[in-house]
């Protein structure tokens, strides 16, 4: 990926990012959300995982947010007073942000494998010499992660019976 | 200039700190949701960027890693549509999303 590019959208995400946590209105939180997760997607794509981009557009950015939106907007939230800002959770929350930063800075640093450049990927064994990821993603889920693939289709069934059953007018 | 392992390792750890302040500072529960997912979607990136680095014998990127990226992604699907199941619940029973307003288990 070209690194102009990779800069780009990195600030475009960790920008929306930071909208994110600032704005007051929810609605507008949510939106960013979604920009956030756009440029998230389009990293994703400059690392060859052009189907982890295209599955984080469709899920993330399309369903969950729709979801997150429809929520908000079914609960009528107004954008937040402004209360009493909370001290300790205000400096809690930098204190914590800034040392887990310098914790990662810290262990970057003493990380020289991550300083090499990408490995070049070798096309010539793929049909056509085009990378065909969908193919093996989908090779490794069903040949090697089989079962935690129905597993996780048990998970959804649970959750969908559980969202019914909490969305009930009276709980039970 | 050529990008390394160590400016998506940056990245991702950037994502996950405005996502964790995010979780702390907010008290709306809904926005702290979000944070959780900002959260969730960083681990994602640094995923993705270890799968591409790590290029195997066949000279490919290591696809367990976008397989465990899938299922992230799977359950964090289904988490969101609990958890606001449960806001809405919620909100049905106090009218409020505001996270200091909800202290009954509070010790």
């Amino acid at each position: 990926m070209n690194p102009l590019l990779f800069w780009f959208f990195a600030c475009l995400m960790l920008g929306f990012g930071v909208a994110v946590v600032a704005n007051r209105n929810p609605v507008a939180s949510a939106l960013c959300l979604v920009v956030c997760f756009l440029g998230l997607a389009a990293l994703f794509i400059g690392l060859d995982a052009y189907f982890i981009g295209v599955i984080q557009i469709l899920v993330y950015a399309g369903a969950v947010m729709v979801l997150f939106l429809f929520i908000i907007m079914l609960l009528d939230l107004k954008a937040e007073e402004r209360r009493k800002i909370n001290a300790v959770a205000l400096l809690g929350g930098g204190v914590v942000s800034v040392a887990f930063m310098f914790q990662i800075a810290a262990v970057l640093r003493n990380f020289p494998e991550g300083r090499k450049p990408f490995p070049e990927l070798n096309l010539e064994s793929l049909p056509g010499h085009r990378l065909d990821d969908l193919r093996q993603v989908g090779e490794t889920l069903f040949a090697i992660h089989n079962l935690p693939f129905q597993v996780v289709g048990v998970l959804i069934l649970v959750a969908t019976i559980g969202v019914v059953i909490l969305s009930r007018r009276e709980l039970k | 200039m050529t990008l390394t392992l160590n400016d998506y390792l940056l990245v991702s750890g950037l994502l996950f700190a405005i996502g964790f302040a995010g979780v702390i500072l907010r008290r709306n529960i809904i926005i702290i949701f979000m944070c959780l997912e900002l959260m969730l979607n960083a681990a994602n990136l640094s995923l993705v960027a270890f799968s591409r680095f790590h290029v195997g014998a066949n000279g490919l990127p290591n696809y367990n890693a976008q397989v465990l990226v899938f299922f992230i992604i799977t359950v964090a699907a289904a988490e969101v549509a609990v958890g606001l199941a449960i806001i809405v619940a919620l909100y049905r029973a106090r009218q409020t999303t505001h996270v200091e307003d909800i202290n009954s288990l509070k010790f």
